[in-house]
């Protein structure tokens, strides 16, 4: 049977280039994007599950989910239990669509080589210039023509991303670990008096402005506390930060999540790995609620540098792959649905009769939600995405 | 110097018998340890020259150089002698050390053999803990390399061949994550850059490219005949040599490749296998290689260290590393000359820049990046007395974005004021700077089951202040420094300041 024959698009519109045309006015300072990079290479195949596909239970005998305790999608696919409350919710609401088969051209399986090679958003093979991220690329195509329209990005993160390299000054804090600045009020005003008139007066006093504004988050987070039975954890405290950031200053960030690679022991419907998804869940049920009205305009995505090998190692766990799911949430997108090209789940559908194919390259499918979600042209795209034809799955 | 100690129970009363801002107290009446001896005929100018020269002035450097004058120090620092053992507190430290102890190929051996050994256990909870004890145990060697470096840029008195060690390791980075590298970092960093940090470039080059943590790095460990893997050629000639607009092309890189194929790593050594080598003839940059095996490699390297783009972009980056974040072309091309004409001689070309009017009138408006920050900040506050712990200081770098062995990518860190003075960055180095001038932050806190760090403070308020920074000060700053209600406050606005943050 040929192979194509099992392709199909569920949005229908994956092969037809994008319109060359404003889509929409851009709504200045109003959208809201935040890329969620999971660090080492999250096992998509027990996220989005091709609970249908038999071949998913004979590949996994130990760390498949039973097929009963799948939360349902579509009739090919589930979800994993772990994320019931939470994006199995948005899904319901329309607010969470899942892109299989995706991800890179590049073959290293190395995690260090992938997520390098992604963050930059160039083609695998040629030049690489790791001053020159393709979120900084956003930002500098989009503040281009019109300043008040240039994203006021931020990096939740301790080091300033790849992603995020490059010619715009792009600001960077880490959350995860946000500790009672030392620093008092007084202190900080004395500090910066001594800068005032230098040039890194700005910077100084942005610099305190952002500690306060998360101090003062943090002292809501203290009084909820009392009123929680559980206590937020890791990044849920985290993602609640980034919504509180990103519901009043910032309109364009990035945050990663590590902790995916799971060579051993990964479990199925609970253990490792369910543990990790449940905290990622809450982090971004937390992440949408906390963003309140916000949240309308705002859509997040969450991509990793591979999938992991389709059937199970000898250890319980999975190893390197090359294909993954995407995740594309937001209170205003067109979700409950399973996005771009896929193919059917079996042993002739494996790329290198190992791992899921890429379909839906992640440039292509990024330059698509770009490109509605600013109203970009194709040629402005070219100076993000150099060389890619957008992908648009209708999803913004 | 001497260090506030926990017996007094009121510290401002503390610090003002032991010489603080709050007494004017004459500077010669100091009692104390030797960062509180007087520093003769100290001026500004010699200030600026040290925070450049070296990890950052402190007494014990102004009192040498004051000796020596600013002509015979510099100098003797472009001249190290082989080894210079560090104070005995500091010294005894590395001594101690499992890098020190033991050869790299018996470390990289043994690590090696846990790492198979993992494979065979079939039980899931023993198999992680097993795991995450070999895992914590290269990280202990990465840190154990770590440790050292800082303890060497903190008190030895070669200063600027630790300078330029960094400055040579983040040329030729490599990410101590990647596979074992964590074993391999201290060795590459004491055989492969520091012997060579003020030598002959193209014994430095030679150095790097034959060491298993660069093949490693950048795969040329993979590179093979009919199996081209283009990695490290590639960086080899954008970041190591010629630069990215060094005249090379993408065929030129596919040839350089093929001369690096042969070369594998076993137990932390590097060898070549004749079998895997490709034996053609090769065109690197418009000349013929004979195909004859790894002295192929030799050939290649001499011709890359030798090439007029290496001189111009490896002068280029000591200029923006030593003068200015837009170094003139003017001095750049005179640098470059120097190079060409004493063969790659890097003291040459530095004893070159230090004469230079541009690398005068640059003194004190380079940006510190975070490891110079943060070395400087010590060096300033434990002149004379050896920390016992450099784990918060590993920690402060990780925070900054400036860890020590872990840029992920070849490229090294960046050498400008752009990539570290973000609004986050600067509110971090805060919380650093009151950290530091509040206490002993965990830097005298032995590892293992130690009796708890003595509570102390260091006093920043000392001789060198009174001989030379002081007077470097603006006006604003000064205000700052007369508003502080305490020692500790005073030491903290000091390290905040703006003049503390360049060098």
């Amino acid at each position: 049977m040929n192979k194509r024959a099992f392709l199909r698009n569920a949005a229908g519109l994956s092969l037809a280039p994008l319109a060359g045309r404003l889509l929409a006015a851009p709504a200045a300072g109003k959208s809201r994007f935040l890329l969620v990079f999971l660090r080492g290479g999250y096992d998509a195949a027990n996220v989005l599950i091709p609970a249908s596909s038999s071949f998913y239970y004979e590949s996994r005998p130990n760390i498949a989910v039973a097929r009963e305790s799948v939360l349902p999608l579509t009739s090919e696919w589930g979800l994993h239990p772990a994320l019931g409350d939470t994006v199995y919710r948005l899904y319901q609401n329309g607010q969470a669509a899942f892109i299989p088969f995706a991800g890179t051209e590049d073959l290293s399986r190395s995690h260090f080589e992938t997520q390098d090679s992604m963050e930059l958003g160039l083609a695998a093979e040629g030049a690489r210039n790791f001053q020159s991220g393709f979120l900084n690329r956003l930002v500098s195509v989009l503040g281009a023509s019109e300043a008040a329209l240039r994203p006021r990005a931020m990096a939740f993160t301790d080091q300033l991303p790849l992603a995020f390299r490059g010619e715009a000054q792009v600001a960077n804090m880490g959350l995860k670990f946000v500790g009672k600045p030392a620093v008092d009020a007084r202190q900080s005003a004395l500090i910066a008096a001594m800068y005032r008139g230098t040039p890194l007066a700005a910077q100084v006093n942005e610099g305190f402005a952002m500690r306060d504004d998360v101090l003062r988050d943090m002292a809501g987070e203290m009084e909820g506390a009392g009123r929680n039975a559980v206590s937020a954890r890791g990044f849920e405290v985290e993602a609640r930060r980034v919504a509180k950031l990103m519901k009043e200053q910032f309109n364009l960030g990035f945050v990663d999540v590590g902790g995916w690679d799971t060579h051993v022991g990964e479990g199925g419907a609970s253990g490792f790995l369910a543990t990790r998804l449940a905290e990622l869940g809450r982090g971004l049920a937390a992440f949408a609620d906390e963003q309140g009205p916000a949240w309308q305009d705002t859509v997040v995505v969450l991509i990793s540098e591979f999938g992991r090998t389709f059937r199970e190692n000898g250890n319980r766990g999975t190893d390197h792959g090359h294909g993954t799911v995407f995740w594309v949430l937001g209170g205003g997108i067109r979700g409950g649905r399973i996005a771009g090209d896929q193919v059917a789940v079996r042993q002739e559908t494996l790329f290198q009769n190992r791992d899921y194919a890429v379909l839906n390259e992640y440039r292509g499918v990024l330059g698509g939600i770009f490109a509605r979600l600013y109203g970009l042209e194709d040629a402005t795209l070219e100076r993000i995405f150099p060389g890619v034809k957008a992908r648009d799955f209708a999803l913004v | 110097m001497e260090v506030g100690t926990a017996k007094e129970s009121h510290p401002v009363r503390a610090v003002n018998r032991a010489c603080g801002p709050f007494l004017l107290l004459l500077v010669a009446s100091c009692a104390g340890g030797p960062g509180d001896a007087p520093v003769p005929g100290s001026h500004a100018e010699d200030l600026l020259l040290l925070n450049r020269v070296t990890w950052g002035a402190n007494p014990s450097s102004a009192r040498e150089l004051a000796r020596m004058g600013p002509a015979r120090y510099l100098e003797a620092q472009l001249q190290p002698a082989q080894e210079a053992a560090l104070p005995p507190e500091a010294q005894a430290q590395v001594d101690a050390m499992t890098i020190t102890q033991r050869p790299v190929d018996e470390l990289a051996k043994e690590m090696e053999s846990r790492r198979k050994g993992l494979d065979l256990l079939r039980n899931d909870d023993e198999k992680k803990a097993a795991q995450q004890a070999y895992q914590q145990e290269l990280t202990r060697l990465g840190r154990e390399a770590a440790a050292r470096m800082l303890l060497r840029a903190l008190y030895s008195p070669w200063q600027l061949r630790e300078q330029m060690t960094w400055f040579w390791m983040n040329h030729f980075n490599v990410f101590q994550y990647k596979a074992n590298l964590r074993v391999l970092v201290a060795d590459y960093e004491e055989r492969a850059i520091r012997p060579h940090a003020l030598g002959r470039f193209r014994e430095l080059l030679g150095a790097t490219a034959r060491h298993p943590a660069m093949l490693v790095y950048l795969d040329n460990a993979q590179n093979a005949a009919n199996r081209i893997n283009e990695n490290y050629a590639r960086e080899l000639m954008e970041l190591h040599t010629l630069g990215v607009d060094g005249g090379y092309t993408q065929r030129d890189v596919q040839e350089l490749a093929r001369i690096l194929t042969g070369f594998v790593v076993r137990e932390g050594w590097s060898e070549f296998i004749p079998g895997r080598h490709d034996y053609g003839d090769k065109l690197l940059l418009g000349r013929t290689i004979r195909g004859r095996g790894a002295a192929e490699v030799d050939e290649a390297l001499d011709l890359l260290a030798r090439h007029p783009a290496t001189a111009r972009f490896l002068c280029r980056k000591l200029a923006l590393f030593f003068v200015s974040d837009d170094p003139s072309e003017a001095l750049v091309e005179r640098l470059a000359s120097t190079f060409r004409s004493s063969d790659g001689d890097i003291a040459a070309v530095l004893r070159e820049l230090f004469a230079s009017a541009e690398f005068r009138a640059s003194l004190g408006t380079k940006f510190k990046d975070p490891v110079h920050y943060v070395v400087s900040a010590v060096r300033l506050a434990y002149d004379g007395k050896a920390i016992l712990n450099a784990g918060p200081m590993i920690n402060w770098l990780g925070r900054m974005g400036e860890p020590l062995y872990a840029r992920p990518t070849p490229d090294g860190f960046a050498l400008t004021r752009t990539e570290w003075a973000s609004a986050g960055q600067m509110a971090t180095r805060f919380e650093i700077a009151r950290t530091l001038g509040y206490g002993a932050a965990g830097l005298f806190r032995a590892e293992g089951p130690q009796p708890a760090e003595r509570p102390a403070f260091p006093q920043l308020a000392n001789a060198l202040y009174y001989a030379s920074m002081q007077e470097t000060l603006a006006e604003p700053t000064r205000q700052g420094l007369d508003s502080a209600t305490s020692p500790q406050e005073w030491n903290m606005l000091l390290l905040a300041s703006p003049e503390f943050m360049n060098r």
